[in-house]
């Protein structure tokens, strides 16, 4: 939760800010901007009410922006000159989950690619990216298009998540329309007066949307939803512990510029045409990992006891050498024990191997453990 | 009849014949959230005044206690383990971390009373 590097720079504010306060929100720094931590509720209660209804996030801090071109087949191949994943094979409203990779093969950023549905929008891609990472995001994508593709951000635009089981019959009654998304898919739709983009995804492990609007109506649309029992305001305390247990990766913490995606478990996102073929930066590193295995692999980590370990605590094996790093780490309230992510070396993944972590100078024992810790609940086409 | 004293890292401790129990209070456990682990030093264990000896941690973060004041833990309260959340139920009362036997009476005097720490916690926010 410390993306927020030392700055002199004033902290920004959503335009949800007045909703936080009036809802009597705890505000901390985050990446550049005024966040909600928690609301009254309290983060292990807000957590557990978005896996048993839904809970309703203020993200707008993230970075929105347009990928505009002549078509949908010179844009793609813009990105794909970027990012491992297949762009090119996106049809109307389907959305992907990719890295920015840097020529070693790092990831500069994680984020949401989504084709438009709209025919009018052919040559558009949709980006969402980390707000701790934005301004990186922006220059390095900016530098490196050919002519005739620019980058368009979107800051105008605020952007909400409503994650859990009772998300989409609530949305439902709104907008119709939503509810015949599935997983990974997206659609412009009108709730109420505004246009909004909703995508069924989010960073909870929970069925979920994510709605981006004009910033201008982000209240109205805030208010009207809370109007709903099921759907309570859920701060970034919870949203961490909420992907933390869904096994999901925070940037900066569980992957950055020295991390492979293979590392990082996730080499599912990368389809089949890009690993043959390459073309993107670092792709000889990663294309050697996914012949040879890499290094170095991200894991779920269990501790026996109720002590959490947090980022930074070094795993050891039983007989004492240091294996690896936590890179995220706390209380999964679901669980209803500690839970963590972390690297280990080659060799020390194996799920069931006992491990030590070393916490406030003590060897406490753990596992390693499949990711997610809970299992995620998507909404995937039948 | 029991002195009760308070740090500026907002613990509280109550002195009776020479033997003082200490816990966070209840300011300290409304700011630190939902608490999920609490860690109480062993008996017999002799701490100096402002050492780390204790842990409390909520969903988000771990956060040191400090004894108030040196002297030999005797007793340390063996619930906690099994239910941190008491410490936002009860931070003053059943919550209480560990007993102590304390070496240096006069370090209380550096201490807060209740009015100059509420004073304090209002002053700091």
């Amino acid at each position: 939760m410390n993306a927020t590097p030392a700055s002199d720079q004033p902290l920004r504010r959503t335009a949800l800010y007045a909703q936080h306060v009036a809802l009597g929100a705890k505000m901390v720094p985050f990446a550049g901007y005024e966040m909600p931590v928690q609301y009254p509720l309290g983060i292990l209660k807000e957590h557990l009410h978005t896996r048993a209804q839904a809970g309703l996030f203020d993200v707008s801090h993230m970075g929105q922006a347009y990928l505009v071109g002549p078509d949908h087949a010179t844009t793609a191949a813009a990105l794909e000159t970027l990012v491992p994943a297949d762009v090119l094979d996106l049809k109307p409203g389907q959305q992907r989950y990719t890295q920015l990779l840097n020529d070693a093969g790092g990831i500069v950023d994680d984020l949401m690619v989504t084709r438009p549905a709209a025919a009018d929008d052919d040559g558009k891609l949709f980006l969402i990216v980390n707000a701790s990472r934005k301004d990186v995001d922006y220059a390095h994508i900016a530098a490196r298009l050919p002519e005739g593709v620019r980058l368009e951000p979107a800051p105008e635009r605020a952007l909400l998540a409503m994650q859990g089981p009772a998300a989409a019959q609530v949305l439902a009654s709104l907008c119709p329309e939503a509810s015949r998304l599935s997983f990974m898919t997206a659609a412009s739709a009108r709730i109420g007066e505004f246009d909004c983009h909703i995508s069924r995804s989010g960073y909870t492990g929970e069925d979920g949307f994510e709605i981006s609007l004009p910033a201008a109506g982000a209240a109205r649309l805030w208010q009207t939803l809370l109007r709903t029992d099921a759907l309570k305001p859920i701060g970034l305390g919870a949203r961490d512990s909420l992907r933390l247990e869904a096994g999901l990766c925070l940037y900066g913490h569980d992957i950055d510029e020295t991390t492979s995606p293979i590392e990082a478990g996730l080499g599912w996102s990368i389809q089949k045409r890009r690993r043959s073929t390459g073309g993107f930066p670092g792709a000889v590193r990663i294309q050697d990992e996914l012949a040879k295995g890499p290094k170095r692999e991200r894991v779920g980590i269990r501790p026996e006891g109720r002590a959490p370990a947090r980022e930074g605590t070094e795993v050891l094996s039983p007989s004492g050498e240091r294996i690896g790093v936590v890179t995220s780490g706390g209380f999964g309230p679901s669980v209803n024990a500690p839970v963590a992510m972390g690297y280990v070396a080659a060799g020390h993944a194996e799920i069931g191997r006992p491990v030590h972590l070393m916490v406030r100078s003590k060897a406490l024992p753990a596992a390693i453990a499949p990711l997610p810790f809970v299992p995620h609940r998507y909404s995937r086409k039948s | 009849m029991a002195t009760e004293r308070f740090t500026k890292d907002h613990e509280w401790i109550r002195v009776d014949g020479g033997i003082g129990t200490v816990g966070i209070t209840h300011h300290a456990q409304t700011q630190l959230g939902d608490i999920v682990f609490v860690e109480v030093p062993e008996s017999g264990r002799k701490t100096k005044q402002g050492e780390a000896v204790a842990v409390v941690e909520s969903v988000k973060a771990a956060s040191d206690v400090f004894s108030p004041v040196s002297g030999e833990v005797i007793e340390a309260n063996a619930d906690l383990a099994g239910q941190p959340a008491l410490v936002n139920e009860d931070a003053e009362g059943k919550a209480w971390f560990f007993k102590l036997r304390i070496s240096d009476p006069a370090e209380l005097d550096k201490l807060m009373d209740r009015a100059a720490y509420e004073a304090f916690v209002k002053e700091s926010h």
